[in-house]
C-alpha cells in the first residue's frame, strides 16, 4: 500500500522553484494589501494635504515604523510557515524602529507646552484609529490565512501572530495614507494598538484557521 | 546500514530538481523511518501507524516547497511527523501525551534549551528510580536496546526484564504522568 503511494508520488514529481514560498506569501501580502488600500481610499479618502504631508517628516516616520512591523511580521511568517523553521532574530526588524518612536514620543511629550499632552496622546482620531486599522488589516489577513494553509506551518499560534502582525503593519501603512495625526505619542500609542489587535486575533485563530 | 542526514538531503535537492529516482529513493528510506518514529509512539494503536506514515509523506509531497535548501532535511521531516501525529491525538479526541523516550529521540534533531531541559528531565526522573530498574528502562526506552539484549547486559532473564520495565513505567506514570496512563 505505502509502496503504492510511493510510486505514484514520484511519478507526480514535478521540479519546485526556488522562492516559492517568499513568492507565495509576497502574492498575498500584496493582493491583500491592494485591496485594503482601495478600501481605504475610496471609503475613507486619502489625507487632502496629502501633497504638502509628503514634505513632513512624520509622514515617513509613521510609513517607516509601520513598515517595520509589516517586514518583521512577514520575515517571521516565512520562517514559521515551514516545519522545523525558527524565528530566530527577526523580530528584532521591529526594535529600532520601535525605541526610535517611543523616543520622539517621549521627547515630544517633554517638550509640549502646558495642556498640550493631551492633544499630542489623543489627536482628534484616537478612538476609531486602532479600529480603522483592524479593518483594514482584515484583506490582508484573509490572503495571508489562504497562503499560509497552502504551505505548513506547525506552530500555529506563533504562525498566527506573525501573520497578524504583518497584515497589521501593512494596514497601518496603508492607514497612515489616510490619517492626517502628526503627533508620535499618537502614533505610539494608537498604530501599535490597531497592529496589535490583528496579531492578538491572529495567536487566537491560528490554531483553528491554519490546520492542514 | 542508516542512510546519513547529508546522503538524504542531497536526494532531496535533486528530486526538487525534478529527479524521481532521487525522490523514490529518499520516501523509501523516510517511510522506515516514519515507521520507526510513528511506532515507538503509538504502542497502543498500531493501526494508525501506516495511515500516519502514509498522511506523512503526501504531506511531504505536496509540501515539499516548504523545504529550505539551507536547512537540513530531517528535522523538517520530523517536524511534519510531529504535526501528524498531534492532530491524529487531536482527531481521536483524546489528551496529548508525548511519552519519555519522545523527549529522548527528538534530541537527534533539534539541540535547543527544551530538549536539554527535557534530557534533564528525564534524568531527574530516572534518579528517582532504584538502580537496576533505572539501568533497564535506560537500555529499553532511551538506547531502543531489545528485551533480549538488555536481559543479556543485566544477567536477567528476558521475562524478568519485562515485568521490571512495566512495574517501573508503572511507577514513573503514578507519580509524574497525572491522566497519562488511561488504559
Amino acid at each position: 500500500m505505502t509502496d503504492d503511494l510511493i510510486d505514484r508520488l514520484s511519478s507526480d514529481l514535478r521540479p519546485v522553484r526556488t522562492g516559492g514560498v517568499v513568492v507565495r506569501l509576497g502574492l498575498a501580502l500584496s493582493a491583500g494589501g491592494a485591496v485594503a488600500f482601495i478600501g481605504v481610499a475610496w471609503l475613507l479618502g486619502l489625507r487632502p494635504d496629502m501633497a504638502r504631508a509628503v514634505s513632513s517628516g512624520m509622514f515617513w516616520a509613521k510609513l517607516a515604523y509601520t513598515g517595520a512591523a509589516a517586514t518583521a511580521g512577514f520575515l517571521c511568517i516565512e520562517r514559521l510557515s515551514r516545519p522545523a523553521g525558527k524565528v530566530g532574530l527577526r523580530l528584532a526588524w521591529l526594535g529600532l524602529p520601535l525605541a526610535s518612536l517611543v523616543g520622539a514620543a517621549v521627547i515630544q511629550l517633554l517638550d509640549v507646552a502646558p495642556g498640550g499632552g493631551r492633544h499630542l496622546v489623543m489627536g482628534g482620531s484616537a478612538m476609531v484609529c486602532p479600529g480603522y486599522i483592524a479593518a483594514t488589516s482584515l484583506p490582508v489577513c484573509l490572503m495571508l490565512i489562504w497562503a499560509l494553509r497552502g504551505l505548513a506551518p506547525v506552530r500555529l499560534r506563533l504562525a498566527g501572530a506573525a501573520a497578524g502582525l504583518a497584515a497589521g503593519g501593512l494596514a497601518a501603512a496603508i492607514y497612515s495614507l489616510h490619517c492626517p495625526e502628526s503627533g508620535a505619542p499618537f502614533v505610539a500609542i494608537w498604530y501599535t494598538l490597531g497592529i496589535l489587535l490583528p496579531a492578538a486575533a491572529g495567536a487566537l485563530a491560528g490554531p483553528r484557521l491554519l490546520r492542514w | 546500514m542508516e542512510t546519513s542526514e547529508a546522503d538524504l538531503k542531497i536526494l532531496m535537492l535533486a528530486a526538487l530538481d525534478g529527479d524521481a529516482r532521487a525522490y523514490r529513493a529518499m520516501l523509501g528510506d523516510l517511510r522506515l523511518r516514519l515507521g520507526g518514529y510513528f511506532q515507538r509512539r503509538l504502542r497502543r494503536d498500531p493501526d494508525d501507524v501506516e495511515d500516519l506514515v502514509q498522511e506523512t509523506l503526501i504531506a511531504i509531497h505536496k509540501r515539499r516547497e516548504t523545504f529550505d535548501k539551507a536547512q537540513a532535511l530531517t528535522p523538517w521531516v520530523y517536524a511534519i511527523a510531529r504535526y501528524k501525529l498531534i492532530d491524529n491525538y487531536r482527531r481521536a479526541g483524546r489528551r496529548v501525551f508525548v511519552p519519555l523516550d519522545d523527549a529522548a529521540s527528538e534530541l537527534r534533531v533539534e539541540d535547543e534549551s527544551a530538549a536539554v531541559d527535557a534530557r534533564r528531565d528525564i534524568e531527574r526522573v530516572l534518579a528517582e528510580l532504584p538502580e537496576r530498574t533505572r539501568r533497564l528502562l535506560h537500555s529499553l526506552k532511551i538506547e531502543e536496546r531489545s528485551v533480549a539484549e538488555t536481559a543479556a547486559s543485566l544477567g536477567m532473564s528476558e521475562g524478568a526484564v519485562k515485568v521490571a520495565a512495566h512495574r517501573g513505567l508503572r511507577g514513573l506514570m503514578d507519580r509524574f504522568g497525572a491522566g497519562a496512563n488511561d488504559d
